[in-house]
């Protein structure tokens, strides 16, 4: 726990960040490099500031691409865990197809979604689901596929119907698998939209990045970027907490544990 | 399907008991019978298959046949108690003691829930999570929520294994009542467990493992363990257990 350490996880956190930045300042100082290939810290920041209305609005863009992915690709992926788990005919047939699937660089696919569901924000969606579908789909399957025995074997006691086991016992039991592939789905969410962004859009932080760069802005670019990974971090702790506080029977699963193991 | 509480007590035989684990036999044609409304003990050395004839009898692994003496199947009418306590880590200790009800879509009975926790030395713990429970509170608490399934038969594997000595005696003796009239099959290491509690005893022993002539202590149980003639018992089911263990190594 972070007494014992000394030190909380945000301040240390804050230290390494202040840094990093250290360090690219003097990445910067002592290269000379030019502007419009590494800006310095200070002059991202300014363009954060003289951009910050149009950074607000393409963030609001990506933030929902990224969320509603993440909301439709879960409950996508749940349902099928769930489908999976009860019929082995669905299970057995679709079960290959979902791994090979998974072999198929899904970003290859983005030009394809953006022919089809156009420059708006149906196909960064589109994106952002097809990348989560598959580990919350394997995790939850997972999770429902290895209850504990002995919770069957007490079910089958108590003479539970297979719906109320699943119910009251392997989904319970499974939560906590779910939990982890929410856990990558979260992070790989941005992904999914920005790639989508970048093929072809018409706002977006991925978008903003895109222009700024072919317009030689390359502190907006650092600014919009930035921003992108602030945003991420943010949406990965704020779900992590929830779940953490969703899930109060399961031990050391969140990311604060493993920041302060 | 409609559950039979009534304790009107059925015996349930055993007959050709088969099972296989990992190539060799732990037992074959096996026979056994648990007389109506009475307590059958069952002892024998590790590994034996005493846990896994229980388990038969439960249906949940193995091949024979077990038949009511109502001419009924036993689904729906017993209780089980294994090993581990199985409480779901996720509800509260009052939630696992209800979860039979839950799964059956039957209204839960938190009263009778309370009830069971204070018989078990559990007062006030209904709310908490398993987590924060000792390893002996949770076999308590495992022991609660079978005896709240209320069934005619009851299943248990060495149920007071974790617990101290007096808080065993305790139990014992409230167990005792509580399973009195019941069908009840006792899987223990305890020697003594099984004089206190039994109406018949068996010692299990052998590969194949076979059953021998059932021990009957005289009176009824909860019997005082410090009765001479229980000692004199004791000590004649340890030379069995002895002679049981060098026939099954």
């Amino acid at each position: 726990m972070s007494g014992r350490t000394g030190m909380p996880a945000p301040v240390r956190g804050l230290i390494v960040a202040a840094g990093l930045v250290a360090a690219w300042q003097a990445v910067v100082w002592l290269t000379g490099v030019p502007h419009y290939i590494l800006p310095a810290p200070q002059a991202v920041l300014a363009a954060l500031l003289d951009h910050a209305a149009l950074l607000a609005e393409n963030t609001g863009t990506t933030a929902a691409e990224i969320l509603l992915g993440l909301a439709i690709g879960t409950l996508l992926g749940g349902a099928s865990a769930m489908v999976m788990d009860y019929a082995r005919v669905v299970r057995r047939w679709l079960m290959p197809v979902l791994v090979a699937s998974q072999a198929v660089p899904v970003f290859a696919l983005a030009p394809l979604l953006v022919l089809w569901l156009g420059y708006g924000m149906a196909s960064k969606v589109a994106m952002a689901t097809l990348i989560i579908y598959f580990p919350v789909t394997a995790a939850f399957l997972d999770g429902l596929r290895r209850t504990e025995p002995g919770w069957t074997d007490l079910a089958r006691s108590m003479d539970a119907s297979r719906w109320s086991a699943l119910r009251h016992i392997r989904m319970p039991a499974a939560l906590p698998s779910f939990a982890s592939g929410l856990r990558v789905a979260t992070a790989v969410a941005p992904i999914g939209a920005v790639v989508g962004e970048w093929v072809g859009s018409s706002s977006g932080l991925g978008h903003l990045m895109l222009n700024a760069i072919g317009r030689g802005q390359t502190d907006l670019m650092f600014a919009a970027l930035s921003v992108l990974a602030v945003l991420a971090i943010a949406l990965y702790f704020t779900i992590d907490r929830l779940l953490v506080r969703a899930l109060p029977w399961v031990a050391e699963s969140g990311v604060e544990d493993r920041i302060n193991a | 399907m409609t559950a039979d509480h009534s304790i009107r007590p059925f015996s349930i035989s055993v007959h050709a008991a088969r099972l296989a684990y990992a190539g060799a036999l732990l037992f074959d044609a096996l026979d056994v019978t648990l007389p109506a409304g009475q307590t059958t003990c069952l002892l024998g050395p590790s590994g034996v298959g005493k846990t896994s004839l229980l388990r038969l009898v439960a249906g949940l692994e193995g091949a024979g046949v077990v038949r009511c003496s109502d001419d009924r199947p036993l689904r729906g009418r017993y209780a089980w108690m294994a090993q581990q306590d199985l409480l779901l880590p996720w509800l509260t200790v009052a939630g696992n003691l209800m979860l039979g009800a839950r799964l059956r879509g039957e209204r839960p009975d938190p009263a009778r829930a309370d009830g069971l926790l204070r018989l078990v030395g559990l007062a006030g713990r209904g709310d908490d999570r398993p987590a924060s429970l000792s390893g002996g509170m949770r076999q308590r608490a495992a022991l609660a929520r079978t005896l709240m399934e209320d069934r005619p038969v009851v299943l248990m594997d060495e149920p007071f294994s974790a617990l101290d000595a007096i808080t065993r005696y305790q139990l014992q003796d409230a167990a005792a009542e509580l399973l009195a009239g019941r069908t009840v099959m006792l899987v223990t290491h305890d020697p003594l467990e099984a004089l206190r509690l039994g109406h018949r005893i068996h010692v299990m022993a052998g590969r194949p493992a076979r059953l021998d002539e059932a021990l009957e202590p005289a009176g009824a149980p909860p019997r005082d363990p410090r009765d001479p003639e229980i000692l004199k018992l004791q000590a004649e089911l340890l030379t069995r257990l002895a002679s049981a263990r060098a026939a099954t190594a």
